[in-house]
């Protein structure tokens, strides 16, 4: 369970002060589908972000699973991203240098994960997300659909309960993107919480509530009766 | 994927840095492993020069009074007899050995028709283990019986039995003759070198016969000097601040007055000699670790650029769950694997340059007082801890400012 209470980022640029993030107050239960929509600067990156750990309040408070996620430090954080988080970022954000199975593999380092074990599991889910034969690749060697498949492989590798996607498709061409929808539209289906900004009008098909960021602020959050039942 | 792989990733992306990196760990270390080692070979070219002296004795010998006394006036000459050695020997509880010596000067000692100049003494037994007179194979030093029954023996410098019986010849049993008395060489002492070996004051010019044979021959009833150890090093002191307070409650001087004996500490000097040594090794040390140093800078300097061109990468380990401690971890390994690879190549260099020092044919008199550089055990433990101790600082640095990289700021850092 996410909640956030009158959560507000801001960034100190020198003199001025910009507020990414203003009294935001939001719940999302366990296997919700949201989709997160807004015009370029209106803090969705920043939400995302406080979410997933990566930063924290400058005001309010973040209660993750009954956790207040403001007081933790920073080795506590990177443990909640490693154990409950899975990220996909618009420009994939995957080592250069490691193949594809090594970058799969990274979350599992960090968790902890057997040597044996976690070459096991990064195939697999290279498996499911179809890239079963490219395993040894290394992102250079993949295309852009390629590349944001492997990062959705490496976002399930300790199985988190929330997968955060910040424009997903954003950089990929409409078929890849297609592609991506359907594996999010699957993951949807095995109960993980899913939160994805976009811009793509088929993934807001897709989600059961869409939530419009303005200048920081929560427009609107609204259900969408449209969206199939799964 | 472990900090290694990474590591030789960042080999194969920046070949020449790394490379020139890793030259100057290299060269830092081949210095100080080079400085050491010529330290150490000066300090066991020293010690081994200074064998020849002896070890662990205090000369003394009589002199002028400085101080009035009682009564008497400055400048009074004080004489010892043989009584005093007995009395010094039941009185002064710190002396192990001891014995008077006389040194007579050049002198001939006959062969045949063959005549050769040698340097005379009389001296007691103690003095052959005092002043390391070792004997050949075959031979022995002058012993107690000798001295006792002022036996006619005499024990051969290396150099007087070259000249009289032929080089390396075994002349013991053998029958010399000195100022028409016959003597029969019981040994010959082996070669000095350093101190007892060069030009001046060799101990191989010398003919020693027993003390008590020797004052016969002279007739002396005065001693001219006396050699003796202290029980300890330690007591060498003590020892002959007893021996001056005997003496001057005898000879009625100022037990402070310290021109009526004249001494020589050889193992306090020896002490000295060995501080100088181990102090210019030191110094040579040093000098090598600052090359090192530098280059352990360098280091981190690479290391600082390296974090700094990875902050994307550290980013997005931050993002998947990489602990602060693990960053750490990351970049110190690095670091570390620089230094060691560096230092490696570095110790190999030093190594085999001292090797090729080594065999070179100098036989300059330089040489023997220099040494050869030689590398212990010892020295590559010294090495290898300074080297890990500056690799490891090299990456702490580095690599906390890495822990500390903003993921959200890493991840948008172009
Ligand atoms: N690290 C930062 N430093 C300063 N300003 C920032 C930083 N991150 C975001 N901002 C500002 O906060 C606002 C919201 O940014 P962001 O959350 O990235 O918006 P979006 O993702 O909706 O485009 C923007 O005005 C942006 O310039
Ligand atoms: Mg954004």
């Amino acid at each position: 369970m996410i909640v956030f209470d009158q959560v507000s980022k801001e960034y100190n640029m020198g003199a001025v002060k910009v507020t990414a993030l203003d009294e935001v107050s939001l719940r999302i239960a366990p296997g919700e589908f949201v989709a997160v929509l807004g015009p370029s600067g209106s803090g969705k990156s920043t939400l995302m972000n406080l979410i997933g750990c990566l930063d924290t309040p400058s005001h309010g408070s973040y209660m993750l699973d009954g956790e207040p996620v403001g007081r933790l430090k920073r080795k506590e954080l990177a443990a909640i991203r490693n154990r409950k988080i899975g990220f996909v970022f618009q420009n994939f954000n995957l080592l250069a240098y490691a193949t594809a199975v090594e970058n799969v593999e990274l979350p599992m380092i960090y968790g902890k994960v057997s040597t044996g074990e976690r070459k096991r599991r990064a195939k697999e889910l290279l498996e499911i997300v179809g890239l079963g034969k490219r395993g040894s690749h290394r992102p250079s060697e993949l295309s852009g659909g390629e590349r944001q498949r492997v990062a959705i492989a490496r976002s399930l590798a300790n199985q988190p309960e929330i997968i955060l996607a910040d424009e997903p498709t954003g950089n990929l061409d409409s078929k890849s993107g297609g592609e991506i929808v359907d594996l999010f539209g699957n993951l949807h289906t095995q109960g993980k919480t899913l939160i994805i900004v976009t811009h793509d009008d088929r993934i807001a098909a897709h989600c059961k509530r869409v939530i419009r960021l303005l200048d920081g602020k929560i427009d609107s959050d609204t259900l969408n009766s449209a969206a199939p039942v799964n | 994927m472990s900090a290694f792989i990474e590591y030789f990733y960042e080999i194969k992306k920046e070949k020449l840095r790394m490379l020139l990196t890793m030259l100057g760990v290299c060269w830092g270390m081949t210095n100080i492993v080079l400085m050491l080692s010529v330290g150490e070979g000066l300090y066991r070219q020293f010690t081994r020069s200074f064998r020849g002296m002896g070890e662990g004795f205090v000369v003394f010998w009589a002199q002028q009074t400085s101080k009035p006394f009682a009564g008497l006036g400055i400048g009074r000459r004080i004489r010892l007899s043989e009584e005093d050695l007995g009395l010094i020997r039941s009185r002064v509880p710190e002396i192990a050995k001891i014995s008077a010596e006389i040194e007579v000067g050049e002198q001939e000692l006959k062969l045949a028709r063959s005549t050769v100049m040698a340097s005379l003494c009389g001296y007691g037994p103690a003095y052959g283990e005092m002043r390391f007179f070792f004997p050949e194979a075959g031979g022995r030093f002058i012993n107690d019986v000798d001295e006792q029954q002022k036996r006619r023996v005499i024990f051969l410098g290396n150099n007087v039995r070259d000249k009289l019986f032929g080089t390396g010849v075994d002349p013991v049993g053998r029958i010399l003759l000195f100022r028409g008395i016959p003597f029969t060489v019981i040994g010959v002492m082996v070669k000095k070198y350093g101190v007892g070996g060069g030009e001046h004051g060799n101990d191989g010019d010398l003919a020693i016969i027993p003390y008590s044979t020797c004052r016969t021959i002279f007739h002396r009833d005065w001693v001219g000097a006396v050699m003796f150890s202290p029980r300890t090093p330690g007591e060498a002191e003590a020892a002959f601040k007893g021996i001056r307070a005997l003496l001057a409650a005898k000879y009625r001087f100022d037990p402070t007055d310290e021109a009526a004996l004249g001494h020589f500490n050889a193992i306090e000097m020896a002490g000295t000699l060995n501080n100088v040594f181990r102090g210019i090794q030191l110094f040579l040390g040093l000098v090598g670790a600052l090359t090192l140093i530098i280059a352990g800078i360098g280091v981190a300097n690479i290391m600082y650029v390296t974090v700094r061109e990875r902050t994307r990468e550290i980013g997005i380990k931050m993002a998947v769950g990489a602990r602060p401690g693990y960053i750490i971890g990351q970049f110190v390994t690095e670091a570390l694997l620089t230094t060691i690879v560096g230092g490696a190549f570095g110790v190999a260099l030093a190594l085999g340059m001292i090797k090729g020092i080594r065999s070179l044919p100098i036989q300059h008199e330089v040489m023997e007082y220099l040494g050869k550089p030689v590398f212990s055990a010892m020295l590559a433990l010294i090495c290898t801890t300074i080297l890990t101790f500056i690799g490891l600082l090299a990456g702490v640095f580095p690599a906390r400012r890495a822990s500390r990289v903003d993921p959200v700021e890493a991840l948008r850092y172009e």
